[in-house]
């Protein structure tokens, strides 16, 4: 159980997504000028996490990795595919993105109101790529730790995004120069929150 | 026919997996001889590298050391290639450069062959050991060659698969390589402690090297890794050394 | 509906295909996509597409160059492919097809790379996976080559990746220089010894690396004041 919440809580704050390895940064600048709509992007980047990381766990552990076969059969254990990786990967993440579209729609029409275009932009963040690289990387024990993973690392891609945009509404009131207003400030003021962010990296939790 | 319609858009899926499949199966398996090439004799250069040989002399001029001259002259300067086991024996069973540590080191350690390769130069032995760690990022790889007392590093190489370029990258450089010359893996008193990677003031410590700055966990990993491997390898060094001294 | 749009799909070869003939190759309409994303719309600074690279790799010059000609490759070929599929591709599916295109022409390259130019691949190899997930490939396939002819999407997908390599080198220009004194990695500012007798030029004046530069947060700081700067000069893109 500790190691669940280790993992848990170093994937939000000591490795997270936009502060330690700016991942998503594209859609993070692009949908936070108002709190509402980043709460909407950060809870399908959550979901999308949670879903894709143990589903190419499952795909990496029994079908990619060298030896990765061999519960077919012995004869190919040693077949090596992981060079497809990225293109399998990405394909699980864009079919995933697009088949919760179609159950939202089809299931919650309302929230797909309030998600709809915010969905398929969900497939191009590099964040859930690298969520499932990371996974690949970090080589972990079972499922459970890589959907763990997922989801922290959702967690800690939206608290950024809700702060930067709860920053935004506010900074709108500001006297900002005017060649800096909107995205120049944004970078600034993301800069600034790295920098604050990287004192996470000296915790060491096992 | 109806681009929307759901025959098409499932032919096309089709169409499209068998293209995009057998492309990048063809050129995965047609190239796979070339890059395992490229890989053994980077791995041969790596070795060379570490006793301090970085150019070869070809028909009287001297000529850098490339993959293609590191095979040529591997076996005019390696001599032995063995395997051993946790406890300091031989095992003749395995061959020693096409054992794998990344596979190698998740094994148990009883389960697990180190390779050692032991070369000669100006008459001179050398006893090279592949390393394999974690870096920040990802993995961090390399050689360290010991001369024969089994205590004074006469060269080593680094490489990194992700690490920071600037910061941790800066493991490969040439001039953080050189800080590992002449230092020892034995204190005073003969005992093993490694190379201590520090930030600053290793200045007259002979088991201790000056850190990259900014570079802190990259570094450790540096430090962990040698302390690490080398461990795995005292028990032949105990043996080896014993031997010598019957010899003279 | 449907209707309508697959009359707009057979009808669009032919419009094109007279405005071919009367256009030159190079005619005002085209040098504009070259040009357009140099400034008026930069990638990075304007359209906000693949700042995490941007980011990831700038430390120093050389990574920094390496990764926008391999995204230059990769956008302009990706570009051209789309764009001649384009009236094929179904449309519920486009965005699965495109990143399949993507990323089998990465892996190509990369494997490519592997077995005939093993000392660029070892340079790329880091940033293989993060030229797939660059923003600046997909959003260029859905904004331009899924509605425009070949060569205009070749043009497209030099100017984007010209715009963001011009971003990346000033950023990782500036990183370089006073984050460790150096250019492509050759000591520019003077050498900087252990101990001040054997610091030269700068250095020996007393002169530090700002370290801060090298940390990834200052590459975020940079694109913000390059975005002040090009809006200080070109107004129009001021945002209200």
């Amino acid at each position: 159980m500790q190691e669940y919440f280790s993992l848990f809580v170093k994937s939000i704050f000591i490795d997270n997504m936009i502060f330690a390895y700016f991942l998503g940064m594209c859609s993070y600048l692009a949908v936070s000028k108002s709190v509402k709509t980043a709460v909407g992007l950060g809870a399908a980047v959550i979901f999308v996490l949670f879903v894709t990381v143990p589903a190419n766990y499952m795909l990496d552990k029994y079908l990619l990795r060298p030896g990765a076969l061999s519960w077919l059969s012995e004869e190919y254990a040693s077949i090596d595919l992981s060079f497809l990786s990225f293109i399998m990967f990405i394909a699980v993440v864009a079919s995933m993105v697009q088949l919760v579209e179609m159950i939202v729609e089809k299931f919650a029409p309302a929230l797909y109101g309030a998600l709809g275009i915010f969905l398929p932009l969900i497939a191009v963040n590099c964040a859930i790529l690298g969520g499932s690289l990371f996974m690949q990387q970090k080589d972990f024990p079972n499922v459970g730790m890589a959907a763990t993973y997922g989801l922290g690392s959702g967690i800690g891609w939206f608290l950024a995004i809700l702060a930067i945009a709860a920053i935004r509404e506010k900074i709108t009131y500001s006297n900002v120069p005017g060649p800096l207003k909107g995205l120049g400030i944004t970078f600034i003021i993301t800069g600034l929150m790295a920098i604050g962010f990287m004192s996470f990296m000296g915790i060491s939790l096992d | 026919m109806n681009r929307d319609s759901n025959a098409y858009t499932f032919i096309f899926a089709i169409v499209m997996v068998l293209i995009v499949a057998s492309a990048l199966a063809f050129t995965a398996v047609s190239l796979k001889p070339m890059q395992d090439d490229n890989i053994r004799k980077e791995k041969m250069q790596n070795i060379l590298f570490t006793i301090g040989l970085d150019s070869v002399e070809v028909n009287g001029a001297k000529e850098p050391l490339t993959r293609d001259l590191a095979q040529e002259n591997y076996s005019k300067y390696v001599k032995e290639q063995i395997s051993l086991k946790a406890d300091g024996t031989v095992d003749a069973s395995v061959d020693a450069f096409k054992l794998d540590l990344t596979s190698e080191i998740k094994k148990p350690v009883d389960e697990q062959r180190f390779p050692l390769f032991i070369a000669e130069k100006d008459g001179a032995k050398f006893y090279i050991i592949p390393l394999r760690g974690a870096g920040l990022w990802d993995a961090i790889w390399g050689y360290i060659s010991l001369d024969d007392d089994l205590n004074t590093i006469k060269g080593v190489v680094f490489d990194h698969k992700g690490e920071t370029p600037g910061l941790g990258a800066e493991i490969t450089q040439t001039w953080f390589q050189q800080r590992f010359h002449d230092k020892a893996i034995n204190d005073e008193d003969g005992n093993f402690v490694g190379i201590t990677v520090m930030k600053g003031g290793s200045q007259g410590n002979d088991n201790a090297v000056d850190a990259i700055s900014g570079a802190t966990i990259t570094s450790r990993g540096v430090e962990n890794m040698i302390k690490e491997r080398l461990d795995h390898y005292l028990a032949y060094f105990k043996k080896e050394k014993s031997e010598m001294a019957l010899n003279n | 509906m449907e209707n309508k749009e697959n009359k707009n799909s057979k009808k669009a070869p032919v419009v094109l295909f007279v405005a071919k003939e009367k256009e030159p190759l190079f005619s005002k309409q085209n040098r504009k996509l070259l040009s357009d994303p140099l400034d008026d719309d930069n990638p990075i600074t304007v359209q906000v597409l693949g700042i995490c690279s941007a980011l990831a790799i700038t430390v120093q010059l050389e990574p920094a160059v390496v990764m926008a000609m391999a995204v230059m490759a990769v956008v302009t070929f990706s570009n051209l492919i789309v764009s001649l599929l384009r009236n094929l591709i179904p449309n519920r599916i486009r965005i699965i097809v495109q990143l399949v295109i993507v990323a089998a022409l990465v892996i190509l390259v990369d494997q490519v790379l592997k077995a005939f130019a093993y000392d660029v691949s070892k340079q790329l190899s880091v940033f293989v996976g993060l030229i797939i997930t660059n923003c600046i490939v997909m959003g260029r396939l859905e904004a331009f080559a899924l509605g425009n002819g070949p060569w205009k999407s070749v043009l497209d997908g030099i100017g984007n990746s010209v715009g963001y390599a011009v971003i990346l080198i000033i950023v990782a220009f500036f990183r370089e220089l006073l984050g460790s004194g150096k250019l492509f990695g050759i000591e520019v500012l003077g050498h900087k010894g252990v101990t001040m007798a054997e610091s030269t030029r700068l250095y020996a004046l007393g002169y530090e690396n700002n370290g801060l530069m090298l940390l990834s947060p200052m590459a975020l700081i940079l694109v913000g004041i390059i975005i002040w700067a090009q809006r200080a000069r070109n107004r129009k893109l001021i945002e209200n």
